[in-house]
């Protein structure tokens, strides 16, 4: 994936918010993975409409202006090789 | 209580990991089955209310993985109801099935209802052995079903049970998950207990064939990398330590058997002692947390020697509580599979008698089915009535 691709989850694998866990959780077969609090961010910005570009825009916009650009890239990069997102 | 079990607040971890045995009815007979040999015995199965409440209270405590299996869960026909209340709730539900009982319209009304998974168990690659192992006529529809599996869009994974009747076929297995595109494939070792247990001098394989088996999942694996997944654990009793058996006793798994009672593991009902609490009397939080079965062997403060003293045990828990019970009569004993355990000889010895009988026809012990008619005859001879 690139700056201009539209990341959307894979219909393999869910993703929510666990209560009892105080945290965002990758769902998929008989298994789970718990994710860091940036990376929850990061992941519910992914819905097939926003470009990469966009959702460092929208975190930024979010956080205060920070630069999250380094941040982002590197969580799509690995959650694309995890196969739990694809461009659109 | 020591470390395990507790979170980074010191709370005791949530049961994560739910397995609802719906029943223990199934039209197959495999000889592998790890279910009790008293099937027969089970015939009061928890109403739909029951085990509606039962999802609502373990989701509450933090349940998030959902196996629906048996027996074959098929044969509920609530199925769709528990199934519907289960992704409501925001369980991820998978459900474990021979694929016998389904058909298109049925998997597409589960993905209605909000099934997230399927996994479709084989007994073999080919027609002749599965339905031989399988005791039905099973093999083409479970094709079938796998291919219809994928056709709607579930992730699919394949279960293959290995023993020595198919453990050379791997390679065949393994070819055949891809061509039927199965998102993970899972060559499951038998779990020596129940009708296993029982037909074990015929179903346990030989080393050389876990070797030569292991090699070819090991090639697989690297070359569908990224793929298709493949999950290939060698028996561990061919190692010298052992697993860490449901990730330690009342850490992750809770198990409801199909009359309700909770179970840290799904044999554990062979432990002696124990006092098998049913959801029918009590609340799912009161058997995670305070009942005595979920604390007997919880952390590490029950463990003897070797085990106590050794720097391993955050590893492997020590190992497997009914492996301990069956091979040295004493639950609370060092898994016998680690090198460490002073009867690890003695299972090698076992192992090794076993190993001599493969290739034999052995007159005295017939390879077992799983069904009532045999699980009665079993009830009757043992009470002696
Ligand atoms: S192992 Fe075979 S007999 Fe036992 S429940 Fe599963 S499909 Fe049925
Ligand atoms: S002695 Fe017990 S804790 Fe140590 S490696 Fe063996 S089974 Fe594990």
């Amino acid at each position: 994936m690139n700056k201009e691709s539209i990341p959307t989850l894979s219909p393999l694998f869910r993703f929510q918010w666990e209560e009892a866990q105080q945290c965002h959780v990758v769902l998929y077969p008989e298994g789970m993975v718990k994710l860091s609090q940036s990376a929850g961010e990061i992941m519910k910005q992914v819905d097939g409409e926003k470009s990469v570009t966009t959702i460092i825009q929208t975190l930024s916009d979010l956080f205060d202006g920070a630069d999250v650009s380094d941040d982002v890239i590197a969580f799509i990069t690995e959650a694309e090789k995890n196969g739990w997102i694809e461009p659109k | 209580m020591a470390g395990l079990s507790l979170n980074n607040n010191g709370e005791l971890n949530p049961p994560l990991w739910l397995l609802a045995e719906l029943t223990y009815s199934c039209p197959l007979q495999c000889p592998y089955c790890s279910n009790p040999m008293e099937i027969a015995n089970y015939k009061d199965e928890l109403s739909t209310e029951d085990w509606l409440r039962v999802l609502h209270d373990a989701r509450k405590m933090g349940s998030t993985q959902l196996g629906f299996s048996g027996g074959e869960p098929l044969v509920r026909k609530d199925l769709e109801i528990l199934i519907k209340e289960a992704r409501k709730l925001g369980y991820y539900s998978n459900l474990i099935t021979s694929g016998v009982g389904m058909d298109g319209e049925r998997i597409a009304g589960f993905k209605e209802a909000g099934l997230d998974h399927i996994q479709v168990s084989f007994q073999a690659s080919d027609e002749e052995l599965n339905n031989f192992i399988a005791g039905t006529d099973s093999f083409k529809h479970k094709l079938e079903m796998a291919r219809e599996v994928k056709k709607q869009g579930y992730p699919m994974v394949l279960c293959f049970v290995l023993h020595r009747h198919n453990t050379d076929k791997v390679k065949d297995i393994i070819e055949l998950a891809i061509a039927l595109e199965a998102d993970y494939l899972e060559l499951a070792t038998t779990q020596y207990y129940g009708w296993a247990n029982h037909n074990k001098e015929q179903l346990l394989p030989t080393r050389k064939q876990i070797e030569a088996a292991e090699k070819v999942a090991h090639q697989y694996q690297e070359k569908m990398k990224d793929k298709m997944r493949i999950f290939y654990v060698v028996p561990d009793y061919f190692e010298d330590r052992p697993k860490p058996c449901m990730n330690g006793w009342g850490n992750v798994f809770l198990t409801i058997t199909p009359d309700g009672t909770a179970l840290p593991c799904h044999s554990a009902r062979l432990i002696p002692g124990l006092e098998l609490p049913n959801v029918k009397d009590h609340s799912i939080d009161w058997i995670w947390k305070d009942s005595p079965d979920f604390n007997k062997f919880r952390g590490y403060d029950w463990m003897k020697e070797p085990c106590r003293s050794c720097d391993e045990k955050e590893k492997d828990f020590g190992g497997c509580r009914c492996q301990a019970l069956m091979q040295t009569g004493d639950a609370a004993n060092t898994d016998p599979v680690c090198s460490k355990s002073p009867h690890h000889s003695e299972l090698l010895e076992e192992v090794r008698r076993i190993e001599g009988l493969a290739g034999q026809t052995i007159e005295e012990h017939p390879l077992v089915f799983r069904n009532m008619r045999v699980s009665k005859k079993i009830i009757t001879s043992s009470t002696g009535s």
